[in-house]
């Protein structure tokens, strides 16, 4: 930069650029549009049956208004204690199966193969949606919460073992060596050097999925894994949207107990 | 911490007090009574010839899977056309809901903390309580079963999602660039345009893609439901005890999943 040739001070600004090269932000647009064109042009609307459907939508809003808890309380109550119960045996057994799988595929605590073992489960579990893996439980072991229990601890391991096992692996090495040294053996290590870190980190995860298993026990109903999704699939079949409407204020009260509750957890342990 | 006295005078480190390990003994207890207590009601009615049986059940299962009918993927192009559709314009629709609801629920940006605040947070909390296959069997009943519903199925599950990620990002963003372009006298569009949202777009945009990457996932098996995509052939595969076209459906599920999984890998890689 020379002084003198100090060009005269810029009046104007503008934004940079968030594309560096022009033709590629214009050929981004331009697919964005046909791929808009032709995705909206692929999706049939039948008007008839929309008109038709306004009147059921004006039902299901008067449904929401006047909420029936009392006619079919006898199936929204067993759909429920199946969906609580659900919740609590598969966080529990979910968790119980994860600390191990978790420990196991922690780079910095175990043998290779073992690390290949665990992390291929973690990789099984997450791939597919519960509502797939619940398919094929209830393929399994028949309709009824018991399938429906078996899907929500296979997701869990998939969720938690993850997060545990990253979390185990961003452990201060400091500690471990620490506690190595006092000469203690492979259980000890775990327990003083590693159980005490991420404890807090287990408990909030725990308290985090107990929250998203309620939620999904409220679906696998839909295939036939148990609980409350299966009552409230049966009352819109039967169009009966009033209880319809009972059971979602139902399930959106519970959400929003256990978000809290978790978020509560999480709070103090931090 | 605490430190115990034992009866001959002697002193020993204890890492909790003898209260709180009580307190402690009988959480522990009441979590296991709990979960027997569950455990047991849940298992009523379970038929356990079934469970013990299900090994079993799976060998046959997964033996009538393999070998995959490959040329049933031919009549899935269009399924999978669908349920991209339904994850791409359901995720559009709900970030235009969503942002403005977003601006109303940030403590910094809403009109009325009394009054404005409190209904767009309900409206974000009721759309993340209610999953998406649930606001499927919903439009499916109100609008027929159809991408539209499944469209529609999205949007208002990903409303709440990108709402609550979005106003946290609002109420996080640095006041004092705010102030310095109030300062040149900006009018309140002008802040927003200028001081506000180019603080949030890149958050914008990360959460639009990491939403879309999930309604990738949800919009593979809302056709369950009855809502269009890749879930209505699983249904119908599924109905005929079509084991051999199930597999193909899933291999595809699983590399429509890991294509996503990839593109937004890419696009979080550019933004940030």
């Amino acid at each position: 930069m020379s002084a003198a040739a100090t060009p005269a001070y810029p009046r104007t600004w503008k934004r940079p650029p968030f594309f560096a090269s022009r033709a590629l932000k214009w050929a981004l647009v331009a697919g964005a549009l046909v791929y808009l064109v032709l995705a909206l042009a692929s999706v049939e609307v039948n008007w008839a049956r929309l008109s038709e459907g306004a009147g059921r939508a004006a039902r299901l809003f008067s449904g929401f208004l006047t909420p029936d808890f009392v006619s079919r309380w006898g199936d929204i109550w067993q759909g429920l204690v199946e969906s609580l119960t659900m919740t609590v045996t598969s966080t529990v057994a979910g968790i119980l199966l994860s600390v191990p799988i978790a420990l196991g595929a922690a780079r910095n605590l175990a043998p290779w193969w073992l690390y290949g073992i665990c992390r291929g489960i973690i990789a099984l579990a997450r791939v597919f949606q519960e509502i797939i893996v619940a398919i094929f439980f209830v393929a399994m072991v028949g309709f009824g919460p018991f399938a429906g229990f078996l899907t929500l601890s296979f997701s869990t391991i998939g969720f938690l073992a993850k997060l545990l096992a990253d979390d185990i692996e961003e452990a201060d090495p400091g500690q471990v060596e620490a506690v190595r040294a006092t000469g203690a053996g492979w259980w000890q290590t775990v327990d003083y050097a590693i159980a005490s870190q991420v404890m807090p980190r287990l408990i909030g995860l725990s308290a985090y999925r107990f929250d998203i298993n309620f939620r999904e026990s409220a679906v696998v109903g839909i295939v036939g894994a148990g609980g409350i999704g299966a009552t409230l699939n049966t009352a819109l079949d039967r169009y009966e949207f009033d209880s319809a409407a009972a059971i979602l204020l139902i399930i959106i009260g519970i959400v929003m107990a256990c978000e809290y509750g978790s978020g509560l957890i999480r709070q103090r342990i931090q | 911490m605490a430190v115990l006295t034992d009866a001959t005078g002697g002193r020993s480190w204890q890492l909790r007090t003898s209260r709180e390990r009580l307190v402690r003994w009988f959480a522990w207890l009441a979590l296991v009574a709990l979960t027997v207590f569950c455990w047991r009601v849940m298992t009523a009615g379970t038929i356990w010839a079934f469970v013990t049986d299900a090994p079993t059940q799976a060998a046959d299962i997964f033996g009538r899977m393999v070998p995959p009918r490959w040329d049933y993927a031919n009549r899935l192009w269009w399924p999978l056309w669908d349920t991209i559709n339904i994850a791409t314009l359901g995720t559009m629709i709900a970030l235009v809901l969503a942002v403005p609801v977003a601006f109303l629920a940030a403590r910094n940006t809403t009109p009325s903390t009394a009054f404005v605040r409190p209904v767009a947070l309900f409206i974000i909390v009721a759309s993340r309580s209610i999953n998406a296959l649930i606001w499927g069997l919903l439009l499916v009943a109100v609008l027929g079963p159809g991408v539209l519903a499944g469209i529609i199925a999205i949007a208002l599950r990903s409303i709440g999602f990108i709402g609550k990620l979005l106003y946290e990002a609002i109420e996080e963003i640095d006041q004092r660039q705010v102030e310095a372009i109030r300062a040149t006298g900006a009018s309140g569009a002008q802040v927003m345009a200028w001081g506000i949202v180019p603080q949030i777009l890149p958050a914008l945009a990360t959460i639009a893609v990491f939403r879309w990457d999930i309604n990738i996932r949800e919009s593979t098996v809302l056709g369950l439901v009855g809502a269009g995509g890749l879930g209505l052939a699983l249904e119908a595969s599924l109905n005929t005890l079509a084991w051999p076209q199930v597999s193909v459906i899933l291999l595809m599920i699983l590399a429509t999943v890991l294509l996503s999984e990839w593109v937004t890998a890419k696009v979080r890689r550019a933004i940030i």
